[in-house]
């Protein structure tokens, strides 16, 4: 057979009406089919996305003269693309625009839009894929949406320190209960085909096999439009949309305070001023847009994004790897297993353990839960996930990830083991934290097909990991370890094999500090507080808590011993607290007490500047020092990683993008201070003089 | 029987079986398939895909899971183009895949065929009564809310009483008697006694927690793992400080109060799964195997339902006629344990000179199955009977015992609700 069904099957094929042979020079194709319907198709020219240019839709307002001069029965808008409708707008260009320049931009693009909107023709937006941002504003912009099954729509702007910009916080609370509406836009989520059709976002959801049909029937007049119910209507009063933005407002500030996240509120106040009115709802849309794109926030959040793009693409090859077997199934072995398996791949888990084993398979049950996974693809996630006390899974993975207890001599053991029984063509990855692989791999046959996956707790949750290299692993090795982690969804930073790499290495110093502070009689909370004021998502006192104080001390002595300036003398603090076996949250007890779930540390002292600079700053200074010796090869990689796995404050932009915000010089002048007042551990990196 | 290939058994594993207690254990009949399924695949040297066919036994096949088979291949990652079927001769469904399968690579049609049984008996449905059903179909077909509350009317809470599937599944139609009835109308006609049949149960008890402690079945028995978290290491119905005296306190269950089949000497009602690996003299070298054991041939016989319990001695005894083995030339004897009268009745059956000669048209008595070739690391009375999977279970392990043993011939076999039986002939290799 030359042909196998699947291959003979696959070319799933996208209903595209009258525009089937039409040719066209531009993003869209327009064609009339022999129902007098017409289908505008946009394509945008070299690229696998559509994205929403202001050329794009410079190019839809030539077609709508021609459309407006023969009108066909019904307009059709789609996608030709496999992938999806539309993303947003074209963030590049976006991202560099003065506000008069965006401003004017905005108002043009608005323009075509309320054409579109009052065309005489029946519009109908056909969704396959998501349709985001000022994708979903323009199908906002048609009579009708037919959501193909698979559809998703969201106008996530919100999460680039913007809101939506094309008449989305105009045409949105007007399709649907408005409450709702604002709900989308101040949280980004996305709605999902079902979810989209309960609230009204969708008219219908149809196979794709039968979008033609669908679409015939909306031309004949055989489809109602949605109308907004009565909960709509009484947005109409200022005071009802006063007293519901009060209550929002409430609830945003509990995740994005004002100060850093101005978006929502922006979004709220003209919602509650123009709410009644659309057309001064789409002016004031329109400057609160091009205000909001002057921000830093937005400016970081946007280069935050571009950073994630670039992650996500940093694979130069297809990923070969499909069967994985992990080596330990504590906590990280089964997070990496459980995320391998419902990334699609084969994978096996040995552990002498078995009771362990099975504590994989009920968190694997609820990772898919989290993920929002249907009965179906929880089964075959549990399916693929093997657990495999006797290893018999070990000679055909193509890949072997060690996750065991960071114990040099057990490692040790494990990889001669491991050498025996594997395929030697396989990849062999630790996710160790604390040791170097250039003394592992002594054990290992191989060294070129050696390196670190080094994951971060939970998998699940957080996207970055930290590919380590030694001198000795093959540039084949790195590129198929680049391609697994995109193809397994997680954000890969390439990093060199210093001690506590980069992202361990960089936070220590932080964790450490805060410990010092507690030593010198500072309440926790108030230190957890002074982080979260600058935009960490958690304090430090309680990421140690997170991390497991055994780990923290791990890495810690490590560090201590192999890093050339001193870091702080690890606190008695924690050596006590590990002793009593209080390891943070997997132990129900760390600094904090975790048996109600997460600490929520609260503090009635003010914050002070002093003390956020005590615990950022020697996290700057360890970075400053990753840089200079190359651990990791650039800023931005600096900035995505520290983003992607500590969550530091994205809204900065990174901790190199802060450091340039603020002023190297005023860095290194403030940690010379800090290194008068308590010691060489703040002495300033050399890094901070040849850029000051 | 002209131009026959050999057929290997290659390798097998089964999952622990684990009792029925009173609610649907974590594991349908395909989860079971599929949990001890993925070790036996991930240690063969060939890919998933590399099986001919799949065959698997199952009776109580539920609702989501029709053709069990081609569900647990496609769950397997054995490919689409996995051609699967399932068979059903009840208690002997398990053999049968290994039969047909066994049939298939003989006479050339594959080489290398997956055949297993699976059998979850705690989620056997409760059915509804035929009136219920009725019932049911008039609400459907009422048309009109007066027509619709008129029917509603006419349920009856007697109707609704559901039926527990299991209990009807383990009676027989054509004569209306349980399967412990059968084993005591086997009783009374070879003289079993109650002591007789609980000194059997108690040493079957003893048999299985040795060969648990030992290893014997460190290669035989996968663990298991359900969505709780709870991993199931072994077979949980195994009761080693059970004694003659303990067994004696129980009430008879199917004929009170003079009856003596109990829960004691009656074999268990479990979940469970078993996968054989059967192969061809090429696929065997292709792949560079190491058989266990080879299939040398197989029998099915059928008699009065009433004495289903002598379908081993129906089966094998023609099946070794067949070529020439006597009582000497066995060493190793599985014989499923659905009850001890029953396995007890099929011994003295074949001591019984009489039987043999009339019945089996032997001449003389078969002869003394000794104990020590019998069911040497116990049965379904220690480990249960999940009704399709239990004869897969025996030929695997015959092949197991066989090859520890280092003694080259055995034979599996089973007694089949309904009045059947299957026997299969083993040699090590």
């Amino acid at each position: 057979m030359a042909m196998t069904l699947a291959q003979y099957l696959k070319p799933s094929v996208i209903e595209l009406g009258g525009t089937t042979d039409a040719l066209g020079d531009g993003a869209w194709r327009y064609g009339v089919d022999d129902d007098q319907i017409g289908w505008l198709v946009l394509d945008c020219t070299d690229a696998s996305v559509n994205t929403i240019a202001d050329s794009v839709l410079r190019e839809l307002d030539t077609h709508l003269d021609g459309i407006v001069a023969q009108p066909p029965r019904a307009l059709v808008l789609r996608s030709g693309k496999a992938v999806g409708f539309a993303a947003g707008a074209d963030i590049h260009a976006l991202g560099d625009m003065e506000a008069d320049e965006a401003e004017t931009l905005l108002t043009e693009a608005h323009a075509v839009l309320n054409r579109l909107q009052g065309l005489s023709c029946p519009t109908v937006a056909v969704i396959h894929g998501a349709a985001l941002g000022a994708g979903f504003e323009l199908a906002l912009a048609c009579d009708y949406r037919i959501a193909v099954a698979g559809a998703s729509f969201g106008l996530p702007e919100v999460q680039l320190g913007l809101h939506p910009g094309l008449g989305g916080t105009r045409r949105l609370p007007e399709l649907i209960d408005p409450l709702q509406a604002m709900q989308m836009m101040l949280t980004g989520k996305t709605a999902h085909t079902k979810r989209a059709k309960d609230l009204g976002i969708a008219d219908m959801v149809v196979e794709e096999r039968h979008v033609r049909a669908a679409v015939r029937a909306i031309a004949t007049g055989s489809v109602a439009q949605q109308s907004r119910g009565v909960m709509g209507k009484a947005f109409n009063l200022s005071t009802a949309r006063s007293l519901a933005a009060d209550r929002m407002r409430r609830e945003v500030q509990k995740k994005a305070p004002q100060e850093h996240y101005p978006a929502p509120y922006a979004l709220l106040d003209i919602w509650v001023e123009h709410g009644n009115d659309p057309t001064a709802m789409q002016t004031a849309e329109i400057a609160s847009f091009a205000k909001l794109l002057q921000t830093e926030t937005s400016k970081n959040l946007i280069r935050a994004f571009k950073l994630r793009q670039r992650l996500k693409q940093s694979a130069k090859e297809r990923c070969n790897i499909s069967r994985v077997h992990v080596v330990g199934a504590g906590n990280m072995g089964a997070e990496i297993a459980a995320w391998c398996a419902m990334q699609g791949k084969q994978v096996s888990v040995s552990d002498p353990d078995e009771d362990a084993l099975g504590k994989m398979i009920h968190r694997a049950t609820r990772i898919c839960a989290d993920n929002h996974k249907d009965r179906r693809a929880t089964r075959d996630t549990l399916d693929r996930l093997m657990p495999d006390p006797k290893g018999y899974g070990l000679h055909k993975a193509d890949l072997i990830i060690e996750a065991g207890p960071e114990n040099a001599d057990t490692k040790a053991r494990v990889f001669a083991d491991l050498t025996e029984r594997m395929n030697p063509r396989a990849i062999l990855a630790t996710n160790t934290s604390s040791l170097q692989l250039s003394e592992l791999g002594l054990h290992v046959a191989d060294k070129t097909r050696f390196a670190g996956l080094h994951f971060f707790n939970p998998v699940s949750k957080v996207p970055l990991i930290e590919l380590v290299s030694h001198d000795t692993t093959s540039t084949e090795t790195r590129a198929q370890l680049m391609a697994f982690c995109t193809a397994i969804n997680r954000l890969p930073v390439a990093v060199t094999d210093a001690p506590g790499f980069l992202v361990n290495r960089a936070l220590m110093p932080y964790l450490l500090e805060a410990l010092l502070l507690m030593d010198e009689g500072v309440a926790k909370e108030r230190i957890d507080q002074a982080a979260l004021k600058f935009g960490m998502p958690m304090g430090p006192v309680t990421l140690a808590d997170q991390v497991g104080l055994d780990i923290c001390l791990d890495v810690a002595e490590s560090l201590n011993a192999s890093v050339e300036r001193p870091i702080a003398d690890i606190p008695s603090l924690l050596r006590d607290k590990v002793e009593a076996g209080d390891l943070g949250r997997k132990t129900g007890r760390g600094f904090y007490d975790w048996s109600d779930g997460p600490p929520k540390p609260s503090s009635d002292a003010a914050a002070s500047d002093e003390l956020t600079d005590r615990l950022i700053l020697p996290m700057l200074n360890a970075c400053a020092e990753c840089l200079r010796k190359g651990v990791v090869e650039t800023d931005d990689d600096l900035d995505a990683a520290m983003i992607f796995a500590t969550g530091f404050a994205p809204f900065r932009g990174g901790p190199m993008t802060y450091a340039r915000a603020r002023g190297m010089s005023e860095i290194r002048a403030r940690l010379s201070e800090f290194e008068q007042a308590h010691g060489a551990r703040f002495t300033p990196d050399a890094y901070w003089d040849k850029h000051a | 029987m002209s131009t026959s290939k050999e057929v290997y058994l290659v390798d097998g594993t089964r999952t622990p079986f684990l009792k029925v207690r009173g609610k649907r254990g974590p594991f349908t009949p395909v989860d079971l398939a599929v949990q001890c399924g993925r070790p036996l695949l991930a240690r063969q040297p060939f890919a998933a895909d590399a099986f001919d066919m799949v065959i698997l036994g199952c009776v109580n096949v539920i609702a989501d899971e029709m053709n069990p088979a081609r569900v647990a291949a496609l769950r397997l990652g054995m490919g689409d183009a996995m051609v699967s079927f399932t068979v059903q001769i009840n208690c002997g469904s398990g053999m049968q895949s290994i039969d047909t399968a066994f049939r298939t690579i003989r006479e050339g049609s594959a080489d290398m065929i997956l055949a297993g049984g699976a059998e979850a008996l705690s989620h056997a449905p409760l059915v509804l009564r035929d009136d219920a059903v009725d019932w049911l179909g008039g609400m459907q077909a009422a048309s009109g809310p007066l027509a619709t509350a008129r029917n509603a009317f006419q349920i009856r809470p007697r109707h609704l009483k559901p039926v527990v599937g299991l209990e009807r599944g383990l009676t027989d139609p054509i004569t209306d008697l349980s399967m412990g009835q059968t084993a005591e109308l086997l009783a009374h006609h070879f003289g079993i006694t109650r002591t007789m049949a609980d000194t059997y149960a108690v040493e079957s008890h003893k048999r299985l927690a040795a060969a648990q402690q030992d290893g014997t079945l460190d290669h035989e028995v996968m663990p298991a793992f359900d969505r709780d978290g709870k991993a199931y290491r072994m077979d949980d119905g195994v009761r080693p400080q059970s004694t003659v005296e303990k067994l004696g306190e129980l009430s008879p269950v199917f004929e009170k109060p003079y009856g003596q089949v109990t829960a004691g000497n009656a074999s268990q009602v479990t979940d469970g799964a078993s996968w054989c690996i059967l192969a061809s003299a090429e696929a065997v070298e292709k792949h560079k195997l190491t058989p266990i054991a080879r299939l040398l041939d197989s029998e099915w016989a059928a008699l009065d339902p009433s004495v289903m319990g002598l379908g081993p001695v129906m089966s094998a005894t023609p099946l070794l006629t067949r070529h020439g083995f006597g009582n000497a030339d066995i060493d190793l004897w599985e014989i499923n344990e659905a009850f001890a009268a029953q396995v007890l009745a099929c011994l003295a059956a074949w001591q019984d000179d009489r039987f043999c000669q009339e019945v089996l048209g032997l001449e003389d008595s078969f002869g003394t199955i000794s104990r020590e070739k019998l069911n040497i690391h116990g049965g379904a009375i220690s480990l249960g009977h999940p009704v399709g999977t239990s004869g897969n279970r025996i030929v695997l392990h015959l092949a197991n015992a066989l090859k520890k043993n280092g003694v080259k011939r055995g034979v599996a076999t089973e007694c089949i609700g309904g009045g059947q039986g299957g026997a299969m002939i083993l040699e090590a290799v």
